[in-house]
């Protein structure tokens, strides 16, 4: 029941503590006034994080909430407050990270007069969430926070924004503050009613193969059904296969495992996908970056796709059996209907790929971002908490930093947002405090959130900021060296700061490596500081490509595993 | 004949359905905001509303919304799951004409002098559709039934002076006992 007194605000925040909300992640303003003023008067177990931009508020609840698997809370005022969400928000949807957004809005008899700071943020998010609200009673805010929790959370998680006007949050709350959620339309229970039939053809098509080859994604994680892939996996004898965000579901490591498939993967795991008889997908959205030419995908081959989001059947590729339902169940129960598969001859094949076709990068002619990521790799044993940004560095670190645990692997993949990796990895920092986290990220996109270093530095986070620096948008270059007559367009950054020195005015340790000699000792004295947090700005060769490379839109077979003699037609795919 | 009514109204006859059929019927929260999310799905994909009726249900608390649908029918059923997906939307099916009963309502705003009214009102009565506004100079007709019905009227009174049309879209339900 309420208490004497409450007003709405502070009914919200009580209902977010006892949802067991860990952090607010956010930047305060007139509209949230309220909400901001309940922070300090109701007594909870919440954190506040002030971030010095709305779009690192949510990156930073986004890192929370892929290293943790819990959902954090966005909190930002009106108008740019809102409207500063959007790349945030679009981010964790694309990827399917549970969030929690809410945002102060005008006084409602002010709705719909250009009020000031009045954005339509319920109109202008509804592409980008996955559900939103605009609440527009005050005892109705505990019903709405629970109800995003819950459509946050479950399902295929996602977004969910809640706008608060100011007379809705300051008024006084008189209502109930356990309500029942009323959502007659959202039934997520049902992704653990699995059809038999579906199963039983699945585990028959499975019987029959001699080359599979198993598909793990972000929705194999998120399912948490690692334990339940391995089994499967290791008991069919098959191969395995990941997306970018399934990195870890399955462990890059293990002798079945082949890393991460597509535009950027690995050239034995592309060739499986070629040459294989049978794909099992579990929880991967056949995403364009790993199908490339739709129709030529797995034209050879049966295709189970195991997916919870009934819309992801036949988007991109049509499957011979449509297992609807959560990851865990799923092969729960498939492990209980499959036996061991004759796939000797199918893995000796793979494995010749694996010595023919490994991967790797020239040691001479200066530094190289692969070379810097190798040796991250070996310092750490592999276990920190990588996030990265988007562009070269970010398919580098895929390929050569190898993901063996979940939720160790968090990268902007859908929606490929520069400036994700330094906020989330502040995030991931909160949820994960004695791991360590690294932001691999790029000059370019580190630039568009850097102004975090200041969150960073004042809750003495040891997160470590490894900017490999090339002084260019690198992947747009090698796009344009390979399309477009090497002609450079928008992609020079010439004019960046020294990262160090930047770092160091913000009370921020920095380190540089200038030279291949220098990176194990630098990397190691700056995975030994744990003051707070550090930069080390690596210099690399300005003008290396990321191989092997599908051209967007190609087919898997027309993979270049190195750099191509010849001169290239622009690809036909989208970036 | 001067005219007085500013009109969009076409001198052709109507167009065959291209609906090629495509009816869905939804039954949705019946909250501000809701369509906007169903419409956002369609224009996204390039489909094309060619009606939309909305009604409040017995129950308050939903709506139903019908939907007849112009477009690439190889995307429809992932339309269909999009709709379905939305935490507002309860139910989304697709119905034709075998497995549901459609029908619409039309207005036709006819000018006309008291000679022509005659041969009007002779069409009228043999679509079972009457007059429901009638002044010296204009007639307005409604007829309802299945849409081929509505466009046969139309047609022949094409050759009158058809100033405006306002149809409703099509209300769809589905036959027997199943659920609309």
């Amino acid at each position: 029941m309420s208490e004497p007194n409450m007003d709405g605000a502070q009914a919200l925040i009580k209902t977010l503590d006892s949802l067991g909300i860990e952090y607010i992640f956010g930047y305060s303003g007139g509209a949230a006034l309220p909400i901001f003023d309940a922070l300090e008067t109701v007594d909870s177990n919440i954190k506040f994080v002030l971030s010095r931009h709305e779009q690192g508020a949510c990156h930073m609840a986004d890192g929370y909430a892929r290293a943790t698997g819990k959902p954090a809370v966005v909190l930002v005022t009106s108008g740019p407050g809102a409207g500063n969400t959007i790349t945030g928000i679009m981010t964790a949807q694309m990827d399917s990270v549970p969030m929690i957004i809410i945002t102060g809005q005008q006084v409602t008899w002010m709705l719909g007069k250009d009020a000031f700071q009045e954005a339509d943020i319920f109109g202008i998010t509804m592409p980008v969430v996955k559900h939103n609200m605009l609440v527009r009673e005050t005892n109705a805010l505990p019903k709405a926070a629970r109800e995003a929790y819950h459509i946050a959370t479950t399902g295929r998680p996602g977004p969910v924004l809640i706008d608060v006007p100011k007379d809705i949050s300051q008024s006084p709350f008189t209502g109930d503050l356990e309500p029942e959620i009323d959502l007659p339309g959202y039934t997520p229970e049902v992704a653990f009613d699995l059809d038999p039939g579906a199963l039983d053809a699945a585990a028959e098509l499975i019987s029959h193969s001699s080359r599979p080859v198993i598909l793990a994604g972000h929705g194999a994680m998120i399912a948490r059904a690692e334990p339940e892939l391995m089994e499967f996996a290791t008991t069919l004898g098959c191969p395995v296969t990941n997306t970018l965000l399934g990195k870890g579901v399955f462990p890059e490591t293990h002798e079945l495992a082949l890393g991460m498939l597509g535009m950027h993967g690995t050239a034995y795991a592309n060739k499986a996908m070629c040459e294989c008889d049978l794909i099992i997908n579990v929880g991967s959205r056949f995403d364009d970056r790993i199908i490339g030419q739709a129709d030529k995908f797995g034209a050879e081959a049966k295709i189970v796709h195991i997916d919870i989001d009934p819309s992801e059947m036949n988007k991109m590729i049509r499957p011979d059996v449509e297992v609807i339902g959560d990851a865990k169940a799923a092969l729960t129960a498939l492990n209980k209907k499959v036996a061991p598969l004759d796939t000797a001859g199918w893995r000796a094949t793979l494995d010749g790929y694996k010595k023919k076709f490994p991967l790797g990068y020239r040691k001479q002619g200066g530094l190289r971002m692969q070379q810097v990521l190798d040796e991250l790799y070996n310092l750490t044993g592999g276990r920190a908490v990588v996030t990265t940004d988007v562009g070269q560095h970010q398919m580098w670190a895929a390929q050569f930093y190898r993901t063996d645990a979940p939720y160790n692997w968090l990268s902007s993949g859908g929606a490929g947002t520069m400036g994700f990796g330094f906020p989330a990895a502040i995030g991931a920092q909160f949820g994960r405090p004695d791991d360590i986290v690294v932001a691999v990220v790029g000059d370019g996109g580190y630039q568009m959130t850097l102004c975090e270093l200041a969150t960073a530095a004042l809750h003495r986070l040891p997160v470590k900021v490894l900017v490999l620096n090339n002084h260019y948008l690198g992947m747009v270059r090698q796009w344009q060296e390979l399309f477009f007559d090497n002609r450079e367009s928008g992609v020079d950054l010439d004019g960046n700061p020294d990262f160090v020195k930047l770092a160091e005015a913000y009370g921020v340790k920095g380190f540089n490596i200038k030279r291949p000699a220098d990176v194990g000792r630098v990397l190691q004295k700056a995975l030994d500081y744990n003051e707070g947090p550090c930069v080390i700005n690596a210099e690399c060769v300005k003008t290396e490509n990321v191989f092997p490379m599908i051209p967007a839109g190609a087919a898997l077979e027309d993979m270049l595993i190195e750099p191509p003699k010849h001169k290239m037609a622009k690809p036909v795919g989208s970036t | 004949m001067s005219r007085q009514i500013l009109t969009t109204d076409s001198k052709l006859p109507p167009q065959p359905d291209i609906l090629g059929g495509h009816t869905l019927s939804m039954l949705v929260n019946n909250q501000p905001g809701v369509l906007m999310r169903i419409c956002q799905i369609f224009a996204r994909r390039a489909y094309n509303l060619d009606s939309v009726v909305v009604s409040r249900g017995r129950d308050p608390r939903f709506s139903r919304l019908t939907l007849g649908i112009s477009g690439d029918p190889a995307g429809l059923d992932q339309i269909i799951k999009q709709c379905a997906k939305l935490v507002d939307v309860i139910h989304c099916y697709e119905h034709d004409e075998l497995d549901s009963v459609t029908k619409e309502l039309t207005l036709i705003k006819i000018l006309c002098a008291p000679a022509e009214r005659g041969e009007i009102l002779q069409i009228l009565e043999h679509f079972n559709a009457k007059t429901v506004d009638l002044t010296d100079t204009s007639v307005i007709a409604m007829v309802h039934g299945d849409s081929d019905k509505v466009d046969a009227a139309v047609r022949l009174l094409s050759k009158f002076d058809i100033v405006e049309t306002v149809r409703t879209g099509k209300v769809v339900m589905a036959r027997g006992e199943a659920a609309t």
